[in-house]
């Protein structure tokens, strides 16, 4: 209900920011605080230093870059979900953030702020995973960008350093041919709520035939992960409700699905072939 | 530390430690208790208020957050007169015990604010944010569709409660 | 708007509401006063566990704490009080812990961070011992939960209610024989009625003042029992109960969790009398979770023998209820209410019986519905079951198994109580038609073909409510312990000011029933005078009449009937006053528009201030008038009430995944006479979307530990609007003849009808892939493992 003691700052510049993480390890970043405050409120995570980066300037924007769009660290979900560019070219991404948290939530939460936070049921993760998105990380030591495959280490754990702020998603705009989708089934059922099982996927058709594929779970284990198999399976396929749901049996090949209050690894793992199914289904439409 | 912002039009300077929420800096500094606390995971939205005009958890956010920000709460939101959220409510009877009102009000206003005729899907999901124990929603949904009524300048839909 | 100004059944606006939607409403934690302090709890983290030591010191040391107390502090004010006091709960335990969450110490600081931060640093050494968490283990009395018992089932409730037990034997042996018969069918099913936690929005607390001069205490809490807290109060705290004063202001919802007298206001009342400084605790959610009671939590068998074309020959039903740690305010009554309504409002022989067992988790009480929701569940599931068993539609079977309109009045239940009034088929058929029952099953069926998972589902329901009759005294449904030695009364005072207005005043308060615009209308329907010109005064034990409590849907049938009943000899009163004024005979007097006038001339009247001004200045009013214009009455009727209903719910659930959706839900309920449409609409909605709750999301889950895992909002999830469909409500309205205004009482009846409607309504849905049944919660998961299972 109430945090324990912590130092605020609130720097007004990326460097500074920057320079107050590399000053105090026992710092903790946050740009909306969606995540962090709860925990911090039930004491389950109590932080010496919070740097507050929702003060710097510029960070806000969705840009158009060419063949990628550029999401900066504070652009909330409200703004992903609603922002014609992402709706266009990442549509996943734009139904993930959607789904994201409730209204609220969206309007204060960022989507490099649920990214980043790593949660094992969040919906961006398996977004961006999908879209083959890459991080930009930035600390006083410089600048490195990390795949979104080698992103989500564990639950709640990224790859981020801890003097690191993730200060941009880069996200490749999707081309001709290519479509991409998210879907989930939520806690309550339907698509409200953290993500019992969710499925982004990302797809290329060539000629009239898969050339590419990239699918993403969240929900069903200890992290966002990337179901490899299924991209192969549906690779050369002409991308039919057949080749589709014979490429979904592959999807929680490789995967460790773990057991939750919300379902057994038999259901998620059956869960985890359904929404494939239905995100790819989406994906080639 | 000292945190200054704009609360309903009023411009306050308050002391606070860094780790006090805004509610709190609402309800135990400014005596603003019409924002209320009902859970301590940012779930069920009885803290709703508006910075910077969009509805946000007070509960979920560190006053340190706002410095500089408008924040508008329940009590400011028509400032004695009645927003028409707020008579939609009172029109429909969308409140029972009226713990959960306050947050429903200001996150209806904020979607109204964006889109004055929702579906009724719209608005379901669309409060989402704000959990309610009494009235099952139905009449909340109702009481934002009058208020969306109003502020387009239609009539609104008669009462769905049969009198005998 | 659809309105009318007083009488009753006009749809008016709330009176509550002007504040409430504007910030103004003033709930326990909206009130600060000087010098206030707060306090947190220590709680323990194991289920059972002895507690070795306590070190205070780091705490005590910090700047900004003012005091922390154990056990041995407050072992001097005795355990909790109950009613039914079988398995008392320590103040601060320092003994045996026996549930998670239970508390050990009491910090006070200068405000609630400090407090918490100074309960992180009370450390507590415990040794865990083994937990019992499971009920049927608990049942087995494998290891003993309270030393010094010789088992874990408490107290075991039977029924034919009153029967003596060879005669209940008689009744079983019955359905036995029954069931063995060549031409009978037995359908048998065991069922899961889960632990609920209530969730009110509004968290309970509490803020209490010690005046010494007046040697005084003012208590502030978020209670529906503000009477029975006070009593609490000044009997573990060795006050006179005139000395204690409690309100409960705006509560922000109780649904029954806040219908006990908890450890933590006694505590904090005794604090604040210690230090002379008033103390504040506000619930945090986890502790509503784990600390304040939870609902529900049965398991148990019914069973139906019946012929092959739908005659139910007998039901039994055999169960076991959880009680948890300790038996508080009505804990071990719960099941006994929904032992009233063991046999619903059928006609057959029915034998039922429960144990109430003692585990090592969160104590059990009161939660909407409180034993009604468990008891009508099982009995409408297994009819649902046996109807399918036979091929027949459950309508039919619900229809004719009906106790008969020609039984009233006098039918007494086959379980044994005596019902007031009922018209169970004209409800059913009524909603049937209303609900176009056949279309919606041309339409599932066409769904079906399609390949769809549509399914319908019918409950109806029988309530006992209106609590009590004097006599059910006996059967522990008084304050006693609380040193108020009362039956379930109800109680209002309802008084014309000398200015004409009127004030009522009333010894319970709403926590969102709107009183304030029931009562109005109540006694403006009674005197004539204006809804806006009568005041309603409610919640605080230091001006009102003694009061029960607003809970068991009994305020409008019990405390307003004696408002009613005042405001009636207010009137006989007036009536004479007014008779003078006019000069004409009392009896020609008719009350109408403000004021009073001679039948057959209402242009020659009087108004209220005409009569109230020689009420007050009786040297104008006639020889040997008193002064004042009051009256206070008690009231208790000759029976409980009886209320009941029908629901339906079409649902379609996607068989890949177990998702359920409710496409369309329809109730007729039947709450006798209604005073406002419009609010018993809302009690309907509210009650159906906690059944739905119930039906769908909702458990207290345990680990085998004894860790609540669904302990925050994030885990327990409550429906949201988007969970929901619009609600399609109407009504049969059968009046009670146990009190004057022929209402029933409706705060429960969703919450009653609504659960198995949607069980029903799955179960159907996914009958044709061999599902017969699925335990609450269905949530997803549950559903298709159903299915699997079936398949």
């Amino acid at each position: 209900m109430y945090p324990r003691q912590f130092e605020y700052s609130a720097p007004a510049s990326l460097d500074e920011a920057l320079a107050a993480l590399a000053n105090n390890p026992a710092a903790k970043v946050m740009s909306g605080g969606m995540s962090l405050i709860p925990m911090m409120k039930l004491r389950l995570f109590s932080p010496a230093v919070v740097v507050d980066i929702g003060k710097i300037g510029g960070l806000d924007s969705i840009e158009d870059r060419g063949d990628h769009l550029a999401i900066g660290a504070l652009v909330r979900h409200v703004a992903t979900a609603n922002s014609p560019l992402v709706q266009q070219y990442a549509a996943a991404l734009a139904k993930a953030a959607s789904l994201t948290g409730d209204p609220q939530v969206r309007n204060q939460g960022t989507t490099c702020g649920a990214i980043a936070h790593a949660d094992l049921a969040a919906d961006q993760t398996a977004a961006v995973l999908a879209l083959g998105a890459t991080m930009v990380a930035k600390s006083t030591g410089g600048t490195r960008e990390i795949a979104a495959a080698d992103f989500f280490v564990d639950t709640l754990t990224c790859a981020l350093q801890p003097d690191e702020i993730l200060v941009e998603l880069l996200v490749p705009k999707a081309g001709a041919g290519e479509g991409s989708a998210y879907t989930k089934l939520g806690r309550r059922g339907g698509e409200s709520d953290y993500a019992v099982a969710g499925a982004a996927a990302w797809v290329r058709k060539t000629n009239g035939s898969v050339d590419a594929a990239r699918v993403a779970l969240t929900g069903v284990g200890s992290k966002a992960v990337l179901a490899a198999a299924v991209g192969d399976a549906l690779v050369g396929s002409d991308g039919s409700a057949t080749a589709i749901e014979a490429a979904s049996a592959h999807a929680a090949e490789g995967v460790n699905v773990l057991e939750d209050l919300h379902g057994s690894v038999e259901y998620k793992t059956h869960l985890a072939k359904v929404y494939v199914q239905r995100a790819l289904t989406a994906a080639l439409t | 530390m000292e945190v200054s912002l704009t609360v309903n039009g009023q411009a306050v300077t308050s002391e606070v430690e860094a780790r006090t929420l805004l509610v709190h800096l609402l309800r135990e500094n400014l005596g603003l208790t019409g924002t209320h606390v009902g859970c301590e995971t940012g779930y069920c939205g009885a803290c709703t208020v508006h910075v910077d005009g969009t509805p946000v958890k007070s509960c979920t956010m560190l006053a340190a957050q706002v410095e500089g920000a408008e924040v508008t709460t329940v009590e400011g939101l028509a400032n004695g007169e009645l927003h028409p959220v707020q008579e939609g409510f009172w029109e429909r009877h969308g409140l029972q015990c009226g713990y959960c009102t306050p947050g429903m009000i200001m996150t209806a206003a904020g979607m109204l604010a964006d889109n004055d005729n929702p579906s009724e899907d719209e608005i379901r999901h669309g409060i989402e944010g704000n959990l309610c124990r009494c009235t099952g929603y139905h009449n909340i949904v109702r009481a934002i569709e009058y208020a969306a009524a109003k502020m387009r300048g239609d009539e609104p839909a008669a009462p769905d409660w049969e009198v005998v | 708007m659809a309105t009318t100004t007083s009488a009753l059944g006009g749809a008016i606006r709330r009176r509550e509401d002007p504040a409430l939607i504007q910030g103004h409403g003033r709930y326990v934690d909206d009130i600060k006063l000087p010098g206030e302090t707060a306090a947190a709890f220590v709680r323990s983290p194991f289920a059972r566990a002895k507690v070795l030591s306590i070190d205070a010191s780091e705490a005590l040391a910090m700047d900004g704490v003012v005091a922390v107390y154990t056990a041995a502090d407050v072992d001097s004010l005795g355990p909790l009080i109950a009613q039914l006091s079988f398995a008392p709960r320590p103040l601060l335990n320092g003994g045996e812990v026996k549930h998670v969450g239970e508390a050990v110490a009491m910090v006070v600081a200068e405000n609630r961070y400090l407090a918490q931060d100074a309960a992180d640093l009370v450390f507590v050494d415990y040794d865990p011992l083994e937990a019992v968490i499971d009920l049927k283990d608990a049942h087995s009395d494998r290891v003993i939960i309270h030393e010094g018992s010789e088992s874990n089932t408490i107290i075991s409730w039977a029924a034919p209610f009153g029967a003596e037990p060879e005669d209940q034997q008689a009744v079983r042996d019955q359905i036995e024989a029954d069931k063995s018969r060549d031409d009978t069918v037995v359908v048998s099913q065991e069922m899961i009625n889960q632990r609920l936690i209530p969730t009110a929005i509004e968290p309970r607390r509490v803020l209490a003042e010690w005046n010494p001069g007046y040697r005084s205490l003012n208590v502030w809490s978020s209670s529906q029992i503000p009477h029975a807290l006070a009593g609490g109060i000044a009997v573990s705290l060795g006050l006179p109960t005139t000395s204690v004063r409690v309100i409960a202001p705006e509560v922000g919802g109780g649904f029954g969790a806040k219908l006990n007298v908890y450890n933590d206001e006694i505590l904090v009342s005794w604090a604040a009398q210690q230090l002379a400084r008033p103390v504040r605790w506000v619930e945090t959610r986890r502790e509503a979770a784990n600390s304040t009671i939870q609902g529900r939590g049965w398991v148990g068998t019914a069973t139906i023998v019946g012929t092959t074309d739908g005659e139910i020959l007998g039901y039994d039903f055999d169960g076991i209820a959880d009680m948890g740690a300790y038996t508080q305010n009505f804990t071990v009554a719960i099941p006994f209410l929904g032992l009233f309504v063991g046999s619903g409002q059928y006609k057959m022989p029915t034998y039922w019986k429960i144990d109430c067992v003692a585990t090592n988790t969160t104590t059990t009480d009161a939660y909407r519905g409180a034993g009604r929701p468990e008891a009508v569940y099982y009995l409408e599931r297994i009819i649902d079951m046996y109807a399918r068993e036979i091929g027949m539609d459950p309508a039919d079977v619900r229809n004719k198994n009906f106790i008969p309109n020609e039984a009233f009045p006098g039918a007494v239940s086959p379980i044994g109580f005596a019902m007031d009034t009922g018209d169970y088929s004209t409800n059913l058929n009524e909603l049937l038609e209303v609900a176009d029952y056949a279309g919606m099953k041309a339409e599932r069926d066409a769904a079906r073909a399609a390949g769809r998972h549509v399914g319908i589902g019918l409950s109806s329901y029988v309530e006992v409510c209106g609590f009590a009759p004097s006599g059910l005294a006996d059967l522990g449904f008084n304050w006693a312990t609380y040193g108020l030695p009362t039956a379930f009364n109800g109680s209002g005072l309802v008084r014309v000011n000398p200015d004409a207005s009127a004030t009522v005043i009333i010894g319970t308060g709403p926590s969102g029933q709107a009183h304030q615009t029931t009562w109005a209308q109540i006694v403006s329907d009674r005197l004539g005078i204006e809804v806006d010109n009568i005041v309603v005064k409610h919640g605080d034990t230091g001006d009102s009449p003694m009061g029960i409590g607003t809970f068991g849907s009994r305020s409008a049938a019990v405390d307003g009937a004696a408002a009613y009943q005042a405001a009636d000899r207010v009137r006989e009163k007036a009536a004479k006053l007014a008779a003078h004024l006019l000069e004409a005979a009392e009896e020609d007097v008719v009350f109408a528009d403000g004021g009073a006038h001679v039948a057959g001339s209402p242009d020659s009247s009087v108004g209220w201030g005409d009569i109230a001004s020689i009420a007050y200045q009786v040297h104008k009013a006639p020889e040997g008038t008193e002064p004042g214009l009051e009256s206070e009455v008690f009231f208790t009727p000759s029976n409980a009430t009886w209320p009941f209903g029908s629901h339906l719910a079409m649902v379609e659930v996607d068989a890949d995944t177990g998702n359920v959706e409710i496409l369309r839900y329809v109730s007729m309920d039947d709450c006798g006479n209604v005073i406002n449409p419009m609010i018993v609409d809302g009690q309907v909605h509210g009650g159906i979307a906690q059944g739905i709750g119930q039906a769908l999301f909702e458990e207290a889950i345990y680990d085998a530990d004894g860790n609540l895992l669904s302990g925050s909002m994030v885990d327990y999830p409550i429906p949201t609007a988007g969970d929901l469909p619009a609600f399609e409500l109407h009504r049969t309205v059968t009046p009670t003849d146990v009190n004057p205004m022929g209402v029933k009482g409706i705060g429960e009846a969703g919450t009653i009808g609504s659960a198995q409607t949607i069980v029903n309504a799955v179960v159907d849905a996914v009958a044709p892939l061999g599902v017969t049944h699925i335990d609450m919660p269905l949530r997803p998961r549950r559903v298709w493992e159903a299915i699997q299972e079936a398949r």
